[in-house]
């Protein structure tokens, strides 16, 4: 019996045998496949990457370019990803997931001509509105930490604004709607002639 | 032999009337400078930031906008102007009253909200930028002229 184990090692015996080689292999092997994955979820993350499909480069892209965002004094820039992904991992993942159901539309072209994304304009716009509501700005706010706004450099009116919208607990979109994009029909209750 | 005449003769007047009325000549937004010289840049002004609201200079002047409005745009779906001075969100946000005038139709009756006529609040609205004036200005405010 002894020796007959002897002979044919266990399992265990077999990674033990291989021991410190094999631990470091995996660790490599892991290093590999988490780096690569990152890799290309990086690369599906880039303003390059979102503007490669017409439906984003010729509506929502055009629109975007008019703003502070896109163009501005110092050059910095907040890019698609920077608004529309979350940069936290687990967040991110989450919004991911979610956004392999654009590629379900893009392939039915669900917003492949202005006429068709404008008639969706309001459920869209909606949609993105209630996803930065409900995680409190949190795309926003990894710039714009409110706590650190000197309001003596800030304008009359936003100076004047900002603290009492902290105070009732209102959070960027709540104000700051349709700063990158043009907004969807919204009815201001104007009179007619 | 008769309608061919004719044909020609109309011909005739068309090219000579072709002839006598010249095209105006093309005038480019350019100026004088060829297409492949880069012409002058001309000035570029940056809009006054905010400010408490500016006095009229003459009665019934339309008021000035005390404030930058680089990306306010008003558009088919959203004045952007009336998203702070409506009279629905003129309290929150402490922003000029819209004037009674602007609440009148085209009949002249009143209307509860702001007329659709008045939708284009910067045609007579503008804001102000440190701009050398174009031409000589010797206009002087109704007060300082009356003291």
């Amino acid at each position: 019996m002894n020796a007959e184990k002897q002979d044919r090692p266990g399992m265990w015996g077999r990674l033990k045998a291989a021991g410190p080689w094999l631990a470091v292999g995996l660790f490599a092997a892991g290093i590999i496949f988490w780096g690569g994955f990152n890799w290309a979820m990086d690369l599906t993350n880039t303003e390059t990457f979102c503007i490669s499909c017409h439906e984003m480069r010729e509506n929502v892209f055009q629109e975007y370019r008019n703003t502070i965002h896109y163009t501005n004094r110092t050059g910095v820039r907040a890019t698609c990803p920077d608004c529309h992904v979350p940069k936290e991992w687990n967040y991110k993942i989450v919004r991911k997931i979610q956004a392999s159901n654009e590629l379900l539309h893009k392939v039915l072209g669900s917003v492949d001509t202005p006429e068709k994304f404008n008639a969706k304009r309001q459920k869209l716009a909606e949609s993105e509105w209630s996803r930065m509501k409900k995680a409190d700005s949190r795309e926003c706010r990894n710039c714009h930490h409110y706590e650190f706004m000197d309001y003596t450099e800030q304008g009359r009116r936003a100076a004047n604004r900002h603290p009492a919208a902290f105070t009732e607990g209102k959070t960027c979109i709540d104000c700051h709607k349709g700063i990158a994009h043009a907004l969807p029909p919204i009815d201001q209750g104007f009179a007619p002639w | 032999m008769r309608a061919r005449a004719l044909a020609w003769m109309i011909l005739g007047a068309a090219l000579s009337t072709a002839q006598a009325q010249e095209p105006p000549a093309v005038r480019s937004e350019r100026g004088q400078t060829p297409i492949d010289m880069e012409r002058d840049i001309p000035d570029i002004f940056r809009y006054q930031r905010d400010r408490p609201p500016v006095p009229r200079q003459w009665p019934k002047q339309p008021p000035l906008i005390p404030h930058a409005v680089k990306g306010y745009n008003i558009t088919k779906n959203f004045n952007h102007c009336l998203d702070c001075h409506s009279p629905s969100r003129r309290k929150e946000t402490g922003a000029t009253k819209v004037s009674d005038s602007h609440y009148l139709n085209r009949e002249g009756r009143k209307t509860i909200n702001v007329s659709t006529r008045r939708y284009f609040c910067m045609q007579c609205h503008v804001p102000q930028a440190e701009a050398k004036p174009l031409v000589e200005n010797t206009f002087r405010p109704l007060k300082a002229v009356t003291k």
